[in-house]
């Protein structure tokens, strides 16, 4: 026995850095410790975070979207390296948990878009732009831009990522043509943007609560 | 071999006193007769470079900071200064360093060496540099390590204040790595939570492949 206690303190002693690597190994593998993973790049309360990518802003997103959106990254239709790796070691039972999780937190907008441009922003995103065939962001998003099922929330969201969404469709999205992907409705709806109106549209969502 | 690295770690600065007596002396003399300035006088930039290498590429335990990203540097100084930055070489060498900075030398400070060329250290294991990619690049997702490329960049470039790790030196960027887990430099989230989910091979693996990055 005490022999036994004598090892048990130089495992304890020689492993502090990574301790629970190989123990207690349901508390590193169970939900807390994967939604510790999520926030850790994409802000504690889901608020995003802009490192030298994007990492989009997940609070109060709808769950369809980013169930759909994970399982997209996973078999490659959307196609992005790091989530990849992320999304395919989650079983279906944690992507639901998780985005539960994160339909119910409501951080206050990180915001950061120019502000010269808010006013054309506001308009696109209520009336659009009869005159290039743009609608409404409104239109599907919704007035409060929270979103609806597969329809992601943009409220809130990060002026980069918005911004590079907007001017990346069919790039990223979409990929591998063997199903429909709902982002494809984006083609034509940005097609006829510029990019200032893109920046102003990005900017505006980023100041929306 | 983890107690061996906490062993150099955590007794460095007594060793140091010791080994790197000269040094310290002169940057204290540097501090001291650097009397105050005004705007208009160029930097001391040579309380830099004692320590950090002539040419700001890093020198014994003092990192490279030519080439580093300014708004880094900036914070780096002020957590020095506010003692946020608490590993055992800030408080011996930084803490001094930076007691009687103003905000607009570190400024200063920050935007000269942010424009140096800076070169890569080369000094990691070369054995551990597929591995220390493979983590970089893609994480460990099944120990809910997150990938580092996504803030510090493909070219471990930095971001504004997420600082440029490619070319860094092996020791320096092993200790970082390890003091993190150990509870130093708290406040610097998230590093604290990512890094004590590292193993010591895997913390190798990251320093030994970020050292060779041009």
């Amino acid at each position: 026995m005490p022999i036994m206690a004598g090892a048990l303190a130089v495992v304890a002693a020689s492993s502090s850095l990574a301790a629970d690597r190989d123990e207690g190994g349901d508390s590193k593998h169970g939900f807390q410790a994967k939604l510790e993973y999520c926030k850790t790049c994409h802000g504690l309360s889901g608020e995003g975070y802009r490192g030298y990518f994007s990492m989009p802003r997940l609070a109060g997103q709808q769950p369809k979207y980013i169930e759909n959106q994970l399982r997209a990254f996973s078999e490659r239709r959307r196609v992005n390296p790091v989530m990849f790796n992320v999304a395919h070691v989650l079983s279906p039972a944690t992507l639901a948990a998780l985005s539960a999780h994160f339909k119910a937190l409501n951080p206050p907008p990180s915001g950061g878009g120019p502000k010269e441009h808010l006013a054309l922003g506001k308009t696109i995103f209520e009336e659009g732009l009869p005159e290039s065939n743009v609608p409404a962001c409104s239109a599907c998003h919704g007035p409060e831009a929270k979103g609806h099922e597969e329809i992601p929330r943009l409220a809130g969201q990060l002026y980069p990522y918005t911004l590079q969404a907007l001017s990346y469709w069919g790039k990223e999205r979409g990929q591998g043509g063997t199903r429909d992907d709902t982002s494809a409705i984006m083609v034509p709806t940005t097609h006829n943007l510029t990019q200032e109106q893109m920046s102003a549209i990005a900017a505006y969502l980023s100041y929306m609560k | 071999m983890r107690l061996v690295s906490l062993d150099v770690d955590i007794a460095a600065p007594r060793d140091m006193t010791r080994r790197h007596s000269t040094v310290a002396t002169f940057t204290l003399a540097a501090v001291l007769f650097a009397g105050p300035l005004s705007a208009q006088e160029q930097l001391p930039i040579r309380n830099c470079t004692w320590c950090h290498g002539s040419s700001a590429q890093g020198f014994a335990n003092a990192p490279r900071i030519a080439g580093q990203t300014r708004q880094y540097l900036e914070m780096s100084l002020q957590s020095f200064k506010n003692h946020a930055r608490d590993n055992p070489y800030s408080k011996q060498y930084m803490w001094g360093a930076t007691a009687n900075l103003d905000a607009e030398m570190a400024h200063g400070f920050a935007a000269y060496f942010s424009e140096l060329p800076a070169e890569p250290a080369n000094d990691g294991d070369a054995a551990l540099e597929d591995q220390g990619k493979a983590i970089y690049s893609e994480g460990l997702p099944d120990e809910n390590v997150v990938s580092c490329i996504v803030c510090h960049g493909p070219k471990a470039q930095g971001y504004e204040r997420i600082p440029r790790l490619g070319g860094m030196g092996y020791a320096y960027l092993k200790r970082r790595l390890e003091q993190w887990g150990e509870g130093y430099h708290a406040a610097a989230e998230p590093m604290p939570r990512i890094a004590r989910n590292l193993t010591t091979n895997e913390i190798n693996a990251l320093a030994s492949y970020l050292s060779f990055i041009k």
